[in-house]
């Protein structure tokens, strides 16, 4: 019964009927919050502000519950994703064996920090707990690939490969 | 229903409470306070902090006062060595994580962790401190987070969310990365916050304060080229005092007047003089649509600024039913830059208007629309709280206790008990009827009938009737912006429905207890002091002989000097507003 947002008055037709139907469908079931955003991120790869605003406004759930929830958990992501993904393993071994290092090294190779994205969308950095190769420590993850034993003067190939294959890419297009 | 009673011992005494009473308050019963920092006694307990722990008969494990209910038959132990060394770690781990600031925070003398440091003799920094980088916020005008201070107790968010209902602030992220801040990381000026200030009067840090302007008022007050006048608003002079050792419920009135002349105001005004005003256009707008159907019923109030920007944002479709009449804040400035430079022959770009409030959301209100510069200046230039003036009496080295009762000027200072009570939850509801009694029949309620009170007290929606002429007009008052939403549902189902309206006149305030317990009141208010402050403004009304707005001499004498009559074209200038719908989120 008030203002339309400004956020949602350009919201593109597509992600608004996408975000009805999946509100539509969960609509009567127990839990249905955290259904609904599991499904935007499926569809979007990230949880877009708009879809959150007009779920709430959709709902009548307040934004910051839905922010809530959408920060609790580890899972949901706020921001689109790269093209690309390197992921720095900061579990017990891989930390003591140098990841801060290997972040510290990408981080200022790419500009950004961790969980960020560089402006031209192409490469997302994070961190995560444990991949599960302790054996291979330190371990990054490129685009789901797992590089082991790596040192921080390997982060430059590792960016220059994203960077040198996306160039390829374009050239084929 | 009976609800069975416990028994119990505490440190030995014995204590007999309702079944459901937390340990916490069965102590208190037996004069023993247990340290809290997180519970607040106007909120149900998060048990966050720790500190209220206690033992239990022979069992190993440490409850929390706050969130245990007394069962029958427990032996309760709320201090010992032991107890007191677990606190005294609780507060260090708290400390490990708070800047070492007290020094220029704008809580020191007031911080209850401050105060517990204190009392449990903290005297190093024990464990290594880490406090999280985060960006302070100031966008609101109104009040500044600084959440470095902030110790997660909750309270701010279960007040944001669940006492106003405006959602503004939320609990993000989890575990030590846990930080309060509006949905998504925007700015509080771009998120549906009120600026009730209600965070701020009952965060227990310096994570959250009004945001101080004394410093700018302290200039004005110097600069030779100003003519520095002031405002005071009725529920500040029953809570003033508490900042000097008052009981709360004094009224210190000519004190503070007194007080200000001090200070360097070279006028006093009194904001219960322009309550009468906007109680007379109130009651006239009443009337016309009431009696001659000439606009929406029911009639809201508007006096309340977080009230006006919770319903523009949430609410809209209630703008038709919104007074226009201005707040009292409001009209007393435009009278003041108008009327009153007229007067004393003064040019009203050199007049400094200052308004001392009990409330975070005035300042706010001061640029709410063109319509706040009626006089063609700013109407009032700077709101400043209560706690502000505390500090400002304190710093110019007046020793208020000793002051002589002053008196307000002459003009834009005289006030009726109707105009008094307006500083509290349905005070303005009571002063509206008395004036629209009186304008319907040409006669005054007599005796008891002045005090309607069925719409006093402290419930959060009240409601009553009043006979004019056979008519019955049906009101409530909400206070407390959670239980508003309630109220206009029913107004709302009833227009759907093409029912009658429930009710002809709704007042609202945002606070709960209403202006007394506004977010810019002296500290630590309870429903207790709550009731206090507004004993203060009713045993006052009881006692004057004026005790109607329409026959305060000086409201007269305004309308015939300058304004007309009520709602004439010259009042509808000056003294009237509109009201736009508002998106809640900017982004
Ligand atoms: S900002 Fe204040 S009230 Fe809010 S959680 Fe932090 S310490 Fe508590
Ligand atoms: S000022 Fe009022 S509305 Fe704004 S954050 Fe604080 S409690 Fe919420
Ligand atoms: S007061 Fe009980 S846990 Fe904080």
């Amino acid at each position: 019964m008030s203002a339309v947002l400004p956020a949602l008055q350009n919201l593109d037709p597509e992600l608004r009927s996408g975000i009805i139907e999946c509100i539509e469908h969960w609509k009567d079931q127990e839990g249905n919050l955290i259904m609904i955003l599991h499904e935007i991120q499926n569809r979007h790869g990230f949880v877009p502000r708009e879809a959150s605003l007009l779920l709430s406004g959709e709902t009548g759930v307040p934004l910051a519950r839905i922010y809530e929830v959408l920060t609790f958990y580890h899972y949901f992501r706020l921001v689109a994703q790269g093209k690309h993904n390197i992921t720095v393993c900061n579990g017990t071994a891989c930390y003591l064996k140098g990841a801060g290092r290997l972040l510290a090294e990408l981080e200022s190779r790419l500009g950004i920090k961790d969980n960020q994205t560089t402006e031209d969308r192409l490469i997302h950095l994070e961190t995560v707990r444990c991949v599960g190769c302790c054996g291979l420590s330190p371990v990054v993850v490129v685009d789901k690939k797992t590089v082991g034993k790596v040192f921080p003067t390997d982060m430059a190939g590792i960016i220059e490969g994203i960077r040198n294959r996306e160039e390829k890419e374009e050239d084929e297009e | 229903m009976i609800i069975p009673t416990v028994h119990a011992t505490i440190n030995g005494m014995k204590v007999e409470v309702p079944a459901g009473t937390s340990i916490l308050d069965a102590a208190r019963r037996v004069q023993i306070n247990i340290p809290t920092l997180c519970k607040h006694r106007d909120l149900l307990p998060t048990a966050a902090c720790g500190l209220c722990i206690v033992k239990v008969g022979g069992s190993r494990k440490l409850p929390r006062a706050c969130a245990t209910a007394l069962e029958e038959g427990m032996d309760i132990t709320t201090h010992d060595a032991d107890l007191t060394e677990v606190r005294r770690t609780t507060i260090e781990l708290i400390l490990s994580n708070h800047p070492n600031a007290c020094l220029t925070c704008g809580r020191n003398g007031s911080c209850e962790l401050q105060t517990l440091a204190g009392e449990f003799g903290i005297r190093q920094d024990c464990i290594p401190r880490y406090v999280r980088d985060l960006p302070q916020d100031c966008t609101t005008g109104s009040i500044v987070m600084d959440f470095t201070k902030c110790i997660k107790c909750g309270r701010c968010v279960q007040v944001c969310q669940e006492m106003q209902n405006v959602w503004a602030l939320s609990f993000l992220e989890r575990g030590i990365n846990t930080r309060m801040a509006p949905a998504g990381d925007i700015q509080l000026n771009e998120s549906p916050c009120v600026r009730c200030g209600q965070c701020s009067a009952h965060c227990p840090t310096g994570a959250i304060i009004e945001n101080d302007e004394t410093g700018a008022v302290w200039e004005a007050l110097q600069d030779p080229g100003k003519h520095c006048t002031v405002q005071v608003a009725p529920s500040v002079r029953v809570a003033l005092g508490e900042a000097f050792g008052y009981p709360p419920g004094t009224d210190l009135t000519g004190k503070i007047y007194t007080a200000l002349r001090r200070l360097g105001f070279k006028a006093v005004f009194d904001t219960t003089f322009s309550a009468d005003l906007t109680i007379v256009e109130e009651a006239s707008e009443f009337v016309q649509r009431f009696a001659h159907g000439k606009g929406e019923i029911p009639l809201i109030t508007s006096c309340c600024p977080a009230w006006v920007d919770y319903m523009e944002k949430r609410f809209s479709d209630f703008i038709p039913n919104f007074s226009t009449a201005k707040s009292p804040q409001q009209m007393l400035g435009v009278l003041a830059k108008t009327y009153f430079a007229e007067k004393a022959g003064l040019d009203p770009a050199t007049i400094y208007q200052v308004s001392i409030m009990p409330c975070t959301a005035k300042k706010w209100e001061l640029e709410r629309t063109d319509e706040m510069r009626a006089s063609g200046h700013p109407d009032v230039d700077i709101a400043l709280t209560t706690r502000e003036l505390a500090r400002m009496i304190k710093q110019s080295g007046v020793a208020f206790d000793d002051l002589p009762d002053g008196k307000a000027d002459s003009i834009l200072g005289t006030y009726s008990g109707a105009g008094l009570i307006f500083g509290s939850t349905g005070g303005v509801m009571e002063a509206a009827l008395r004036t629209a009694f009186f304008q319907v029949t040409g006669k005054n309620l007599e005796k008891e009938a002045i005090n309607i009170r069925p719409i006093r007290g402290l419930a959060g929606i009240r409601e009553g009737t009043l006979d004019i002429e056979g008519t019955e007009v049906r009101v409530a008052v909400a206070h407390g912006l959670g239980n508003v939403e309630k109220l206009l549902l029913k107004v709302r189902r009833a227009r759907e429905n093409g029912d009658p309206p429930p009710y002809h006149f709704i007042e609202v305030m945002a606070c709960p207890g209403g202006c007394i317990g506004g977010g810019g009141q002296p500290y630590g208010v309870t429903d207790e002091i709550r009731l206090q402050r507004i004993k203060g403004l009713f045993d006052g009304d009881q006692s004057m002989e004026l005790r109607f707005s329409h026959e305060n001499p000086e409201i007269k004498q305004v309308y015939s000097d300058f304004l007309d009559k009520p709602l004439s074209e010259k009042a509808h200038r000056l003294l009237h507003a509109h009201y736009v719908s508002r998106p809640a989120y900017q982004r």
